[in-house]
């Protein structure tokens, strides 16, 4: 397949674009509203061309730990729900994590707690990206804005996964998962081969083949200064992560007075009502976290020592709001302006929240 | 005939298995792991598939298989395996892939998985290890504990009122269309290892075969959890466990 | 037969499933992790049929038997 320009929705994106990167597996359980990945896989029905397995499993659990067998195998796997079927994925995220090994998650978030609704969401920031279920670890979070972006943060979050040997996972809103956009869909990549993949993955336990001693895949260590050593190379890892894997989009903070901070879709709602803010004069500039974890937290400290007041919007109660209070580290205000229950803000709702909230005479 | 004109290579009967690591394993002393583990180590080797096994070994004893069977090995989530299993073994469709499970994986937190890993006839062997009880958490009730049996969680005896009824797990899933071998067996004589061997083998067998899952039962010992010696827990589940959980094939297909 | 005494749990399964009463526990001696360990009290009396290794959970148990090649 070459590279192809099509419009299609945010889910439907996942899917093309996991079979293009030469994804081995797919395991996922239908959730609103993400179904769309599953299904979009199953009508494209990848097993007869590139051998990708895609399964329907019989939870979301399952469908976690399913990615973790192939992923103990050394196979690019991955998995996609919306944010109660995250919560049950988050067993075998701590697995995968603790085992290091490199996997693909999609949240596509609705609104909680609980069963919520099925309306867009970004309530699974901290669930996201401090960990979400037990012990020490981080995943590597992606935040798309854009369907281009849905396409594009599968290849880059196998890439990563893999490079760092760590789950990572594409934080997407309900925005972003249902809407049509034109997106540019790259060319076929192959499937590893056997032997790329011992030669990537010499940690598998694909089968012993010719190698000598054999592989274990665990997250189990009773000797507890083992475990600690453990511990302290999964934070080594973190912090390389931290120090070469941090994405962030700035727009207009050239000369900003003010700063608004907005993740997936709800930037571009922002992006709109700062050129509003600029047609009346207010100075506004807009950081967009592309890494929600490793946080950019050294731009936001520099953008705290040029602007008056920082402003949150989010699609929940306050969350990435407190990130990014620990980065401006009380030089500015920062506040936080939020929606709920899969109600959405608009550009006019924005300005005047920025307003009030930050004090701007006008 | 002295000693050591016996003991020569060429007259050994019966060895240690070559797959077996060197680690003394962890197990109590009489404990039946030991006996499946040492047949399970023999049999990849007799079938030289060594070179591309998975095995699949989740949260109970048996968590440390990977320590004494010299194959790979990918140690999974409490009642994960076999959704561990159904992608190591989709995904690398040339390999023979086991899962290693005691009663409390995969009768209680694993019965869904269990059950659908089963039912997708997933070309994966399950040796699921039934000695009614949790061992390694100090002896608690399983599924399949037998009504009367103390255990940790069941001081007085286990009662249908207050637990429910022991799970003939097994028998359940001969009913579904997904498993072509499901079998009980035992290890308590040499007979009997005999026999698990030979069903074993077929379960192996049939997954490099791709017929569909084999569940082999080994109605086993936990003395230490049952309090007994080892010889005694051999005649109390000759005695007691059989009548529950009958030794032979469910389906053979 | 021959049995790795360092291995040996002394669970006394080999014991009950030897048919010809070759094996024992020390009663007394233990190896290094504290067990009285099997040992063969009657070495003349084994037939070498291997029920001893086959029950044996810790496989420490090994076995020879001589066949007689008519030679």
């Amino acid at each position: 397949m070459e590279e192809e320009v099509r419009l299609m929705k945010g889910n439907e994106a996942i899917a093309h674009a996991a079979i293009r990167y030469g994804a081995d597996g797919y395991f996922g359980y239908p959730i609103t509203p993400q179904s769309e990945v599953l299904e979009t896989l199953a009508e494209l029905r990848p097993w007869e061309t590139t051998g990708m397995v895609v399964l329907q499993a019989e939870s979301e659990v399952a469908a976690i730990n399913m990615v973790y067998g192939g992923a103990s195998t050394g196979k690019a796997v991955m998995t996609s729900s919306s944010s109660p079927g995250v919560s049950l994925k988050q067993e075998g995220i701590s697995y995968l994590a603790a085992s290091e090994l490199p996997a693909l998650i999609v949240n596509v978030m609705r609104g909680g707690p609980g069963l919520g609704t099925i309306q867009p969401s970004q309530a699974d920031y901290f669930q996201a990206t401090k960990g979400g279920g037990h012990g020490d670890y981080h995943l590597i979070i992606l935040s798309p804005a854009t369907v281009q972006e849905m396409t594009d943060f599968v290849a880059l979050g196998f890439d990563l996964a893999f490079k760092y040997r760590t789950p990572a996972m594409i934080l997407a809103d309900g925005i972003v998962g249902q809407m049509m956009e034109k997106v540019v869909l790259p060319p076929q990549r192959p499937r590893r081969t056997e032997e790329e993949l011992r030669a990537q993955c010499p940690w598998a336990a694909c089968g012993k083949g010719d190698r000598k001693n054999r592989n274990v895949v665990t997250s189990l260590e009773m000797d507890s200064t083992k475990m600690e050593q453990n511990n302290l190379r999964f934070q080594e890892t973190y912090r390389l992560i931290e120090e070469n894997e941090v994405r962030c989009q700035e727009y207009y903070t050239d000369d900003a007075e003010y700063l608004i901070v907005a993740f997936g879709t709800v930037a571009r709602i922002c992006l709109k009502a700062i050129e509003e803010a600029r047609e009346k004069g207010i100075k506004v500039g807009l950081l967009r976290p592309i890494t929600l974890w490793p946080f950019p937290k050294k731009n936001i400290g520099k953008l705290s020592k040029q602007v008056k007041g920082i402003l949150t919007v989010e699609l929940n109660a306050g969350q990435m709001v407190e990130d990014v209070q620990l980065a401006a580290e009380c030089r500015v205000p920062v506040h936080h302006f939020g929606r709920m229950g899969g109600m959405i803000p608009n550009p006019t709702e924005i300005l005047e929240a920025l307003v009030t909230k930050l004090s701007i005479a006008q | 005939m002295t000693r050591e004109e016996i003991i020569r290579p060429e007259n050994k009967v019966y060895a240690r298995p070559e797959l077996l690591t060197d680690n003394v394993t962890h197990y109590c002393p009489g404990c039946s792991h030991g006996v499946v583990h040492k047949i399970i180590a023999e049999l990849l080797a007799e079938m030289n598939v060594a070179d591309k096994t998975i095995g699949i070994a989740p949260v109970g004893c048996a968590v440390f298989a990977y320590n004494y069977i010299d194959v790979d090995w990918i140690e999974a989530a409490h009642g994960r395996a076999p959704a561990v299993a159904t992608a190591a073994s989709r995904l690398n469709p040339d390999s023979l892939v086991f899962t290693y499970q005691g009663d409390g994986d995969l009768s209680a937190i694993g019965t869904a998985e269990t059950i659908h890993a089963c039912n997708r006839g997933e070309n994966i062997a399950i040796i699921f290890i039934n000695n009614a009880i949790y061992g390694m958490t100090g002896g608690q009730m399983a599924p399949t504990t037998l009504l009367g049996m103390k255990t940790a969680t069941t001081p007085y005896g286990r009662t249908a009122e207050l637990n429910g009824y022991p799970l003939a797990i097994t028998n359940l899933l001969a009913q579904l269309d997904g498993t072509c071998y499901v079998t009980r067996q035992a290890v308590h004589t040499a007979a009997a290892v005999r026999k698990t061997k030979a069903a074993i083998k077929k379960a192996f067998q049939n997954s490099m075969a791709k017929k569909g899952t084999s569940v082999i039962e080994i109605v086993s010992t936990c003395n230490s959890g049952w309090k007994m010696t080892p010889a005694q827990s051999n005649d109390w589940m000759a005695e007691h466990m059989f009548e529950k959980y009958p030794l032979g094939d469910l389906k053979n297909e | 037969m021959t049995i790795d005494g360092q291995r040996c749990k002394g669970c006394d399964l080999c014991v009950v499933a030897c048919p010809t009463d070759v094996l024992l526990l020390q009663p007394k001696e233990v190896n290094d992790r504290g067990y009285h360990y099997a040992f063969a009290a009657n070495p003349e009396a084994c037939i070498g049929c291997a029920a001893c290794a086959t029950v044996c959970p810790d496989a420490c148990i090994e076995v020879y038997r001589v066949v007689d090649r008519g030679e």
